[in-house]
């Protein structure tokens, strides 16, 4: 078709930045970039940019303390009280309710004795061992789950079912079928990880936005590089996420599965340890596994999870900062 | 549809950046395909830039993703001589687990340059577009004009001759857009890129490019065609530029209300 002429010809034979006049800035940057056009441009953009960019300043440690420390030693101060409360105004039989003192006792007791460290490290080693374990089995498991869907359609629901399955159902046929032994709690701990970590990856990689994959593609990004390189750092919140919780089955599946199976070749760990109480009716030793096992599964999630979902979602940008 | 023109004098006579022919492109089961562009002949000349005008369904991206190689024409060729073609989109597309360098970084490696050279040409790129500081920058640090620059620098570090470009500006705000035109016209006359930008936006379109082509809608055709030769530096509130756009956006409107006919 027939092109069309600009009419204006004749008012442009002069170069346009002449008529930047009141207005300034904008529009300058002619063809090279230097002279005045040319750093006018650049102020002006170094301008946008600075008033389109926020800074947001480290919060200071007496900030953090205040906000991350204070409210949960509050509740654990407020726990301790209460219950002190209960004990003293005689709210229940001692064999029953001990005092935070008694349990106290109990751990000061245990510390003495020299076993505290290797009832905790039994448990904590097992339980790290296992996770480690069913990261490897978990993690090739998830991407092909997420990536051929035969597979998806054959095993995706059955995955998915098992998360619901609590993983203390595995004990009776783990004892039966690898014997009262470490084999038997590492089976159990497995069924109860591996499924939250390749579900965590699948759901990781399905919410990858599809605009990552093109622009991978487009700069040549395909395959096992593009896999590499854009698919896996993609999914990597969900897959955090999913680590998280395979940490919490996995520690949660070991202490059920240490309560139940006893053998001497097992050594005592934390669940074991609760239940040796338990048979002595000694209820601050009760507490003191049930708190134990507590400390020890948020204290794991501290150090280990939390930090780093915490540095995954902030390169992110995905964190809500409060301030 | 409409018979081409070439731009004006590519630099080697015969030599293309870009090279459709007779391209059409169907979706859907064969029998009931839908077809999205019809018969679309279009060159693009070394150093040639080239917007793609048209209303909503036009198939202007579809036609980029064909050019970009993300897809395959139903009918019809694409030449691209100059390798795999850079491609822009209007989201920032930006890999937000990497810093703003480490992103150009990426591109470089996929294209193989050796890693000792990846972090001087990232940084070289990073002041091409003004961001010197903005290498170790998180892409959520950054305003949406910074990203798409870093976006920008990107696609360069392809080092193809061809640039594509989806509507990259439309998301931001009018005064960074307009501060962007100005921005890509310097790069593009540093670099002599061939550029293919898509817009729906028929002041961008005149404000930044040498030949504007209007698309139809339903299936998108060659409509037609405006060579512009208003000098650069130009600005959009020139009036050459206020005119020229009057008339495309009366040919444009005149394509639309076709389709309120029936």
């Amino acid at each position: 078709m027939a092109s069309t002429e600009t009419g204006a010809q004749g008012a442009l034979d002069e170069p346009v930045p002449g008529k930047a006049g009141g207005t300034g800035d904008i529009g300058a940057g002619g063809a090279g970039g230097d002279g005045a056009a040319g750093q006018d441009l650049g102020g002006l953009e170094a301008g946008l940019d600075a008033l389109e960019t926020r800074t947001v300043g480290r919060t200071p440690l007496g900030a953090v303390l205040l906000k991350k420390v204070v409210p949960p030693l509050t509740a654990i101060v407020v726990i301790v009280a209460v219950w002190q409360i209960a004990v003293s105004a005689g709210a229940s039989d001692p064999t029953k309710l001990p005092s935070p003192h008694a349990v106290w006792q109990e751990l000061v007791d245990r510390w003495q004795a020299g076993d505290l460290f290797s009832i905790i490290w039994t448990s904590v080693e097992r339980g790290l061992l296992g996770f480690l374990a069913a990261l490897v089995i978990g993690t090739p498991l998830g991407l092909v789950v997420a990536r051929v869907p035969f597979v998806r359609a054959a095993i995706g629901p059955i995955l998915t079912g098992l998360q619901s399955l609590p993983s203390v159902a595995w004990v009776p046929a783990a004892v039966i079928w690898l014997g009262i032994e470490d084999k038997a709690m590492y089976a159990v701990i497995l069924l109860g990880a591996v499924p939250s970590i390749a579900n965590g990856l699948v759901s990781g990689i399905d919410q990858v936005p599809p605009i990552y994959l093109r622009a991978g593609r487009t700069i040549g990004a395909t395959g096992l590089r593009g896999a590499w390189h854009i698919l896996l750092p993609a999914s990597l919140p969900g897959y955090v996420s999913g680590l998280k919780q395979g940490w919490a089955f996995s520690w949660r599946s070991l202490m059920a599965a240490e309560l139940i199976a006893s053998s001497p070749d097992l050594g005592v760990g934390l669940g074991r340890y609760l239940e040796n109480m338990r048979e002595a009716s000694d209820m601050a030793g009760v507490f003191l596994g049930i708190l134990l096992i507590l400390v020890v599964g948020i204290a794991i999630d501290q150090i280990v999870f939390s930090p780093l979902e915490r540095h995954v979602l902030r390169t992110r940008g995905l964190t809500a900062r409060s301030q | 549809m409409a018979d081409t023109l070439t731009g004006p004098a590519p630099a080697q006579p015969g030599t293309h950046a870009a090279r459709l022919e007779h391209v059409s492109k169907a979706f859907g089961r064969p029998g009931a395909a839908q077809p999205v562009l019809e018969d679309i002949t279009l060159d693009v000349a070394p150093g040639e830039f080239v917007c793609l005008l048209g209303a909503s369904g036009c198939g202007k991206s579809t036609l980029l993703n064909l050019v970009a190689g993300l897809d395959k024409p139903s009918v019809g060729t694409i030449e691209t001589p100059g390798g795999r073609p850079a491609l822009m989109f209007q989201e920032h597309a930006l890999f937000p687990w990497l810093t703003a360098g480490r992103n150009i970084e990426l591109a470089l490696r996929m294209r193989g340059v050796p890693r000792e050279q990846r972090r001087p040409e990232a940084e070289r790129l990073l002041s091409l577009v003004r961001l010197s500081g903005a290498y170790g920058k998180r892409v959520h640090e950054l305003s949406g004009g910074m990203r798409q620059r870093v976006a920008l620098a990107r696609a360069l570090a392809q080092d193809s001759r061809l640039l594509l470009m989806d509507e990259p500006f439309a998301a931001l705000d009018a005064i960074t857009r307009d501060v962007l035109h100005d921005e890509l016209t310097r790069i593009w006359a540093e670099t002599n890129l061939s550029v293919l930008f898509v817009t729906h936006n028929v002041r961008e379109a005149v404000r930044l490019a040498q030949r504007v082509v209007l698309l139809s809608s339903r299936p998108g055709r060659i409509n037609r065609e405006w060579a512009i030769d208003i000098p650069q530096p130009r600005r959009i509130e020139d009036a050459a530029v206020a005119d020229l756009s009057v008339e495309i956006t009366d040919e444009l409107r005149g394509e639309i209300r076709r389709h309120g006919k029936h």
